[in-house]
């Protein structure tokens, strides 16, 4: 077992300006379950493969453990790739899946069986060692598959979109299985995804990567609740993050259309200070109530379709007001989504207005789209 | 959502009579091909329309599209493998529950599956040639760009090619094509070839299908070795005195008989002008192939284009034609040898074998009759005799889609998705 460090890490294409993957500083602690995420083209299974030696390292370096391994051959380097799929072969018993590759890597037959029963034991096959594959289930079928994995020892398991090919259903199921299985067995695992509710459920710590670029590296939690930037407020959530641009007014509010938030003094004096009048928030659909009497301000709103979830309610719409026509190029999207008590949504068409609990906005830079703390 | 037919419009009409709204795995038999299939890790069957036969496998959108596309580009690449027909996409159950989308490709005639290869003919040289012919696809492939992510015996069908195999790539599930593959993607696409060689090896001798004289770690660990070799010849710098300019020829002889042409060779030579160094540029292959195709029409292997190019040399001496038009002189040589041979061919057996490796055995047939009568028995009387005591008694090769044993399970290695795992 290992960490996994890297060191400015960066990878140009051949013919292409800008790196895929640029100057990457990543540490990945011994047995985290560290997921890379973001959207196509971010540079993430790039990351990946240039820890498993497939891709070149054009600057920076990429350790495991203690050892430098920015230029060594794939096999050099004690990772395992995980297959969506490992082949099981039908007339080898159970123990001979599993300790085929060992013989292969000539290691001798004595370690090979200790280390097969030692993964049978983690993964609840002892007594499956001497049948055939055909005679397990196919629960058991995979874990021979991961045994595979398991009995090489690796210092890092390596996975890129292993669920892509399964249909949502069971991607959901698949994923919890994984990362309890990763728990048990303690060894560090990168894990490349596009899907940010994976990222969220499976990862110990999930490593936001736009452009070549990495956004921010935190727990599920910490990157729900205070994301680093624009770009992370809108990737993480779903449904995501109302965002829009609002400009300062006095008396610490911000204000959009109709639109009306309050503003912490450190967030306006922030904004004032790098030389804006403009402020970029962001609410998620939890923190919109409808406002009470004595609330001040608040978001008009439109209702354009509810949906009910039973356990939940979320209402659609659109900014009301006679200005709600000016907004649309200052938000991120044309909906304004807002989570409302079950049985009590507003219906289509009315007009509702919404505040946000307090302390639950969230405010970037119009200039950096860096998080200003309020 | 509404049912996509992506195909070419010849094969759409084909496709259109097919049951979409139905589960790949609950088709009724009467659709299918009932051959045996081995387990995969997606739903795969096989039909037959207007006489060919076609793979269907069943896979979600993306990689359905994916796999599509990637052997397009293969095809347009001249890269030996399956052939794309098409994607059905938005289909739906009667009861609107969504179905996943299905590849259509077509069956790959005269293919064998080396399960089907091994349960007839286990011997050392015919796992050499296996082997070779696997080398050589891979080789191709990477000189393309394309990393396969999982280069196995299974995923590779074979044709015979004058008593020698030539590969054709099955799945490019795990593919990916690049401008230029790294040394870390070709070395590690190499390592899981050797996995999982050496396994099928292992699973096929546990089966008792194996020779006691292969091994199969040594016999993969030699693909390793065999591929590093044609890399090498393929893509080095080759430096020698500026004497020893001959070697320039020597390489391209080389290349030549490994079965690839030499479009373009950088040659560099030092400041001195002693030393001179070569790299093959743009190697093409199927040298000996193109060049029978092109003077006579027969799509053919690249050894057995050899073969018949020789006997066309050998015909063009014997009727003294040397100095004519290359052209005119394949022309003759179709005419007076290959398509009389085709015509002895009863029509019911021209399912067991290609034609151009029917002619190869022809030849070899008439060289065994004619050392045994003392005297040259001629092509025709050849084609005959071995018609009746050697072409009567082989199998049908056209269309092995599976492997050979009655329970399919017993044969084929099989995969287990994801989804299995609890």
């Amino acid at each position: 077992m290992a960490t996994v460090t890297y060191d400015k890490a960066s990878r140009v294409y051949p013919g292409q300006d800008a790196p895929a993957v640029d100057s990457l500083d990543l540490q990945i602690e011994d047995g985290e379950f560290l997921v890379l995420v973001g959207p196509s083209g971010c540079g993430k299974s790039t990351s990946l493969r240039m820890l498993a030696g497939l891709e070149e390292v054009d600057g920076g370096s990429i350790r495991i453990g203690d050892r430098d391994v920015t230029h060594m051959p794939p096999k050099d380097r004690d990772i395992a790739m995980v297959f969506q799929n490992y082949a099981l072969y039908p007339h080898m018993t159970v123990a001979a899946n599993m300790g085929f590759a060992l013989k292969i890597a000539g290691v001798p037959k004595a370690d090979i069986q200790q280390r097969v029963m030692e993964a049978a034991k983690l993964l609840d096959l002892v007594e499956y060692l001497d049948r055939k594959p055909k005679a397990l289930s196919g629960g058991q079928r995979q874990r021979v598959a991961m045994g595979r994995a398991i009995v090489r020892e690796p210092q890092v398991f390596l996975m890129d979109e292993p669920l892509s090919n399964l249909d949502a259903k069971l991607r959901v199921s698949t994923r919890t299985q994984i990362a309890s299985l990763q728990r048990r067995l303690g060894i560090t695992t990168v894990y490349v995804t596009h899907d940010q509710i994976e990222a969220m459920t499976m990862g110990d710590r999930v490593c936001v990567l736009k452009d070549g670029h990495l956004q921010q590296v935190d727990t599920p939690l910490k990157l729900y609740d205070k994301p680093a930037n624009v770009f992370v407020a809108g990737f993480i959530g779903s449904p995501a993050m109302n965002i829009a641009t609002f400009d300062l007014v006095e008396g610490d509010r911000a204000q959009l259309g109709e639109a009306d938030v309050h503003l912490p003094p450190a967030v306006s004096s922030a904004v004032k200070a790098e030389g804006s009048d403009t402020v970029t928030v962001g609410f998620r659909p939890e923190s919109l109530v409808p406002v009470s009497s004595e609330d001040v301000g608040g978001i008009p709103v439109t209702v354009d379709l509810v949906e009910e979830l039973g356990s939940e309610a979320y209402v659609y719409g659109h900014p009301a007001g006679p200005k709600a026509e000016e907004q649309s190029d200052r938000m991120r999207s044309d909906t304004v989504i807002a989570r409302v008590e079950p049985r009590m949504a507003p219906h289509k068409g009315e007009k509702v207005t919404f505040t946000v609990k307090d302390g639950e906005s969230h405010f970037f830079s119009v200039k950096t789209g860096e998080r200003i703390e309020s | 959502m509404e049912l996509r037919i992506l195909a070419t419009p010849h094969e759409q009409q084909a496709l259109l009579d097919l049951p979409w709204d139905m589960p790949l795995e609950e088709w009724p038999e009467w659709y299918l091909v009932a051959l045996p299939r081995g387990i995969s890790r997606h739903v795969v069957r096989f039909t037959r329309l207007g006489g060919r036969v076609y793979a269907l496998k069943e896979v979600v959108q993306s990689f359905a599209d994916r796999e599509y596309r990637l052997l397009r580009d293969l095809e347009r690449l001249d890269v030996p493998s399956v052939q794309a027909v098409g994607v059905i996409s938005g289909r739906e159950a009667p009861n609107g529950e969504p179905l996943d989308s299905i590849l259509v490709t077509r069956h790959l005639q005269f293919s064998l599956p080396y399960r089907a290869l091994f349960a007839r003919m286990m011997r050392r040289e015919t796992v050499e040639r296996l082997i070779d012919a696997l080398v050589v696809l891979i080789a191709r492939l990477h000189l393309l760009g394309f990393y396969w992510g999982d280069c196995s015996l299974s995923n590779t069908l074979f044709r015979r090619d004058a008593g020698a195999f030539a590969a054709y790539l099955v799945d490019a599930e795990t593919g990916d094509l690049h401008n230029r593959l790294s040394k870390g993607q070709r070395d590690h696409d190499i390592e899981i070839a050797r996995v999982n060689i050496a396994g099928e090896m292992m699973d096929l001798a546990a089966a008792g299908y194996l020779d006691d004289t292969v091994d199969p770690i040594a016999t993969s660990d030699h693909v390793v070795e065999r591929y590093y070799t044609l890399w090498s010849e393929l893509t080095e710098w080759e430096a020698f005195d500026v004497n020893e300019r001959w070697r320039i020829a020597r390489r391209v002889e080389r290349m030549n008989d490994l079965g690839f042409d030499v479009a373009e060779l950088d040659i560099v030579t030092d400041i001195g002008g002693r030393t001179v160094r070569v790299q093959p540029k743009v190697v093409d292959p199927g040298h000996h192939s193109r060049r029978l195709l092109r003077l006579t029409g027969i799509d053919a292997q690249e050894n057995q284009a050899r073969r018949l190019l020789n006997d066309l040399d050998a015909y063009s001496a014997e009727t003294d034609q040397q100095g004519e038009d290359e052209e005119i002189v394949a022309n003759a040589w179709v005419m007076d040898c290959f398509e009389p041979v085709m015509r002895t061919i009863p029509r019911e057996f021209r399912g067991k074998l290609e034609a151009p490796e029917i002619y190869h055995e022809v030849l070899e047939h008439r060289w065994y009759l004619s050392e045994q009568s003392g005297y040259d028995v001629g092509l025709n009387d050849a084609a005959q005799d071995y018609v009746d005591s050697v072409l009567r008694h082989k199998p049908d090769e056209l269309a092995i889609l599976g492997g050979t044993a009655v329970d399919p399970e017993e044969t084929q290695p099989f995969r287990i998705p994801w989804d299995e795992l609890g």
